[in-house]
């Protein structure tokens, strides 16, 4: 086969040795290179989000002051929503992994805007920086949400953190960009749209929504800056202004914003489930369909973020029946996905097992989702708990999962290097087991009428608080274990082979860890990804 | 079974007419949510034992789905999610619509308090009396934040915005005492903006409601629970001045008994007034209030009806404050021996 030939499985000089100066790095334009930069911030982000939510749940030991006062915590939340949300998940795998995997997966030597490419890690890391000077100077306390009036009228410095996420966001839309035109225009010889691995979709859709939503956050991120600083008054009632507008532009990007998170995981479960049960993916078109389908449907249900917010009752009724269809195309691919285990060949290695994660979150919280779109049993769970346990399942813990499936499927072909799978397992167990311990016992203080946000709350609610912290702490202890065995593996792992999992992906062609310029000479393709059922013509080669 | 679901997902107590149908649907929708995610996730398990990799050279066939199976996994979750998407639509309605005879309460959310104001009647801080088994309407307000009304007891909960008017509804089933939390973020002891309503037995309300409006129990309600102190009388008089000043009420009505535009406000309270119709009438606080809100409705002799409608430009604590503050203009004249001690002195310097 045509795509054999490209393979240069000698290990000579890679992306990673070909040059090690500090500025090789700093200026790279290598796609990979930057993508590897984006990942190396992310985990950071994670660890830093991580830590203010071990310290939010410790407060959480009793009610009342635990070991912060009421004013630290309100801090801590926001910040915790802010780190996680603008720093880790929106551009955790299309940051990382997008730009690492899709030019190789399309056969392209790189993005279509290289240089455009490391100006969006310079601003995220601007981005950052600035947000994270706030943090230090004052920190918000409006929560991730910056709803107004409050957010006009807080003491605190909201203004650094909301310049930070501006400039963030300026880095999401760059990289969307990027990857609608890398995928429109570079595509190698013989890769039609529908030959194209189900990651690059998945990215795809996620590049159209960064790209059309980011703009409106970046609008309303300004205009409180403004209402905050100069007291412009357009959320100002009493001034003629309408503090529910703010919701309505906030919730319209920030929606979507939740599929720009959560796309992006779905790809990776698609490429890693077909890996591992050696197979392909059943509904290859209802998959990448439905990812467009969410992009497009995500941007008409942001109401339902709003059903007690005084919108009207109509506007309820809509919104929440269009948020219904985001359920029915997850569920498709879910189906799809389980499908695809039918007659496969299924190994179970780490990133499978959070592939498993993945599936027990996004349907466990995926069905969450749809009763707390039910209008009347939203107006109970609104605010409290248990919408904070919701999107924690779908939202945080499948990409987390995805995540995870991500890092340990690709980590071979990024360093060159295997992990011990013993501990990739073990430390996946206590990640899953952790998060159920966590999140579970909110689902019932949400229930119970816990409202989110309280530093100090009523007593009936204090065990399942101490059960919850007690997850957290699990959850944690997984995480140290994996970042403890990766830098092993980094250090003294041995040697990855070529394709260690016998994937069929297209990044796999060209040798591991790719060279600069990721083939030898131009691939082309002749069928489309994941076709299992005929012999790798690369290991006949 | 109803009580044993209740306890498993931990819900409150089911204290208000509509918080039983809500459960039920509840139930409904987390049974066979569950139900559902279980026979998938079962589905899988069984997969993974079935097809795990025996051989490393295992192949596998090529399988794509047929038209039956794709219309299954769009229809199946479609007909579910749009039955609960009406029956909770249904419900939403009912929880936005309050019934026509509901009694009505004024509710004022500030930073970090609730207040609770009875058209024509008292005001209480923190703890909302109500009759049981009576639906009562809440018209509520902030005065600076966004706030939400909850009480999980209840299954209600309303966000509350300044400069606009947002409404709930509940009927108490039982007598007894529901807790109120603030649901929306509203700064840094938004977790102690909490209330309590008090549902009475209609009589007893009703007892209650005769003797705060004569001022007899000095409001010991609000000393019970409020996070703060209870604000005596002359500082709702101060605030309906400053009220009465903002509002320019004052630009037309005197507080010192001259002739001017409007009838004075001094002595107003219990002056036995006639009217445009020859009617009489007993100014008490329905009638202030009546005036503010429809003030053509009944005008008095001798003057023209040229004041603007206040409605929807003062609340119900602003419109009791000035009434409070009409109430307190009193002149030795009709009152040689007040009972409110020197306050009004200081009133009529002002």
């Amino acid at each position: 086969m045509s795509q054999s030939a490209v393979v240069s499985r000698r290990a000579g000089k890679n992306y990673l040795n070909v040059e090690t100066s500090v500025k090789s790095w700093l200026l790279t334009r290598d796609h990979k290179r930057i993508g590897l930069m984006f990942l190396v911030l992310n985990v950071g982000a994670l660890f830093v989000g991580g830590v203010f939510a071990l310290l939010l749940r410790f407060e959480h030991l009793s009610p009342g002051p635990t070991i912060m006062d009421a004013i630290t915590y309100n801090r801590m939340f926001t910040l915790h929503g802010v780190v996680m949300v603008w720093l880790f998940m929106i551009p955790a795998i299309p940051s990382a992994f997008g730009n690492f995997l899709v030019p190789l997966m399309i056969g392209a030597e790189d993005v279509a805007f290289p240089r455009l490419n490391l100006a969006s890690v310079y601003l995220y890391v601007a981005g950052a920086l600035i947000a994270l000077w706030g943090m230090f100077h004052g920190g918000a306390d409006t929560g991730w949400t910056f709803y107004t009036p409050y957010s006009s009228m807080t003491p605190t410095k909201v203004v650094p953190i909301l310049i930070g996420v501006f400039i963030i966001g300026f880095s999401t839309i760059v990289t969307g960009i990027n990857f609608i035109v890398t995928i429109h225009t570079l595509r190698a010889k013989g890769l039609t749209w529908m030959r194209m691995p189900l990651f690059v979709w998945a990215i795809y859709g996620t590049s159209i929504i960064q790209v059309l939503a980011t703009p409106v956050l970046g609008l309303v991120l300004l205009l409180i800056a403004l209402e905050h600083s100069l007291g412009l008054g357009i959320f100002d009632a009493a001034r003629g202004g309408d503090p529910v507008l703010f919701q309505h532009l906030f919730w319209f990007y920030s929606h979507p914003a939740v599929y720009i998170m959560v796309l992006p995981a779905m790809g990776v479960v698609s490429e890693v489930i077909a890996c591992f049960a050696r197979k392909n993916p059943f509904g290859y078109k209802a998959i990448a369909y439905s990812s467009l389908g969410i992009a497009f449907v995500g941007f008409f249900t942001w109401g339902h973020h709003m059903f007690v917010s005084g919108q009207s009752t109509f506007d309820a009724g809509a919104f929440a029946v269009l948020s219904m269809l985001v359920g029915v195309f997850t569920a498709i691919k879910v189906f799809n996905w389980v499908a695809t285990l039918y007659k496969g060949s299924i190994q179970f290695r780490t990133p499978f097992a959070y592939i498993c994660g993945f599936l027990y979150f996004i349907v466990f919280g995926g069905m969450t989702g749809v009763a707390v779109a039910t209008v009347s049993l939203d107006v109970h769970w609104h605010d409290t708990y248990f919408v904070v346990a919701h999107f924690h399942f779908i939202m945080v813990g499948a990409t987390l999962m995805a995540f995870l499936a991500a890092l340990h499927y690709w980590f071979p072909k990024m360093f060159g290097k295997m992990y011990n799978e013993g501990w990739g397992l073990v430390s996946a167990v206590l990640i899953i087991l952790g998060f159920n311990a966590t999140f579970i016992p909110q689902f019932w203080l949400g229930n119970f009428g816990m409202p989110r946000r309280y530093y100090n709350y009523p007593e009936r609610f204090q065990w399942l608080h101490v059960a919850s912290t007690a997850g957290s702490t699990l959850l944690f202890f997984g995480f140290m274990i994996i970042l403890i065995y990766l830098f092993i593996a980094l250090r003294f792992g041995r040697r990855a082979e070529w394709n260690p999992w016998g994937s069929r992906g297209f990044e796999w062609r060209t040798a591991t860890p790719p060279p600069t310029h990721n083939f030898d000479q131009a691939p082309v393709f002749t069928h489309g990804p994941h076709e299992y059922h005929e012999p790798h013509e690369v290991d006949l080669a | 079974m109803n009580e044993f679901l209740r306890r498993l997902l931990f819900l409150p107590e089911q204290a208000s007419s509509v918080a039983p149908g809500i459960d039920h649907l509840h139930y409904f929708v987390i049974i066979t949510t569950m139900l559902m995610s279980a026979v998938v996730g079962w589905t899988a398990l069984g997969f993974f034992i079935r097809f795990r990799r025996r051989s490393e050279i295992e192949t596998t066939p090529r399988i794509e789905p047929g038209w039956k199976f794709e219309t299954l996994a769009v229809g199946l979750p479609l007909i579910f999610f749009l039955a609960w998407f009406w029956m909770g639509f249904h419900a939403y309605i009912r929880l936005a619509t309050p019934p026509p005879n509901s009694m009505e309460v004024y509710v004022m959310a500030k930073q970090w308090m609730w207040k609770f104001s009875y058209p024509g009647g008292p005001n209480a801080i923190s703890t909302l009396h109500v009759p049981a088994r009576r639906p009562v309407k809440l018209l509520m307000t902030s005065r600076d934040v966004i706030h939400s009304f909850f009480v999980p007891s209840f299954r209600i909960k309303q966000d509350v915005l300044p400069g606009r008017y947002t409404q709930t509804w509940f009927e108490a089933v039982e007598p007894g005492r529901y807790q109120i939390l603030c649901a929306e973020f509203c700064g840094t002891d938004h977790s102690n903006m909490r209330g309590e309503v008090v549902a009475m037995r209609p009589e007893d309300f009703d007892t209650w409601l005769n003797e705060q409006r004569r001022g007899l129990t000095n409001r010991q309600d609000m000393a019970a629970s409020a996070q703060e102190p209870v604000p005596p009388l002359t500082d709702m008089v101060e605030q309906g001045r400053r009220l009465a000043v903002a509002f320019a009420c004052v630009k037309c009505h005197t507080i010192d008994g001259s002739p001017h535009i409007g009838p004075t406000w001094l002595d107003l309270y219990h002056r036995q007034e006639r009217l445009a119709n020859g009617d009489t009438v007993e100014v008490d606080e329905g009638y202030i209030t009546e005036s503010m809100m429809d003030p053509r409705a009944k005008v008095v002799a001798g003057f023209n009806p040229v004041m603007p409608t206040f409605q929807g430009r003062l609340d119900g604590p602003d419109t009791a404050a000035i009434v409070e503050y009409i109430k307190s203009l009193r002149s030795e004249r009709i009152n040689p021996t007040p009972s409110g001690g020197p306050a009004y002195e200081p009133i009529r310097g002002r």
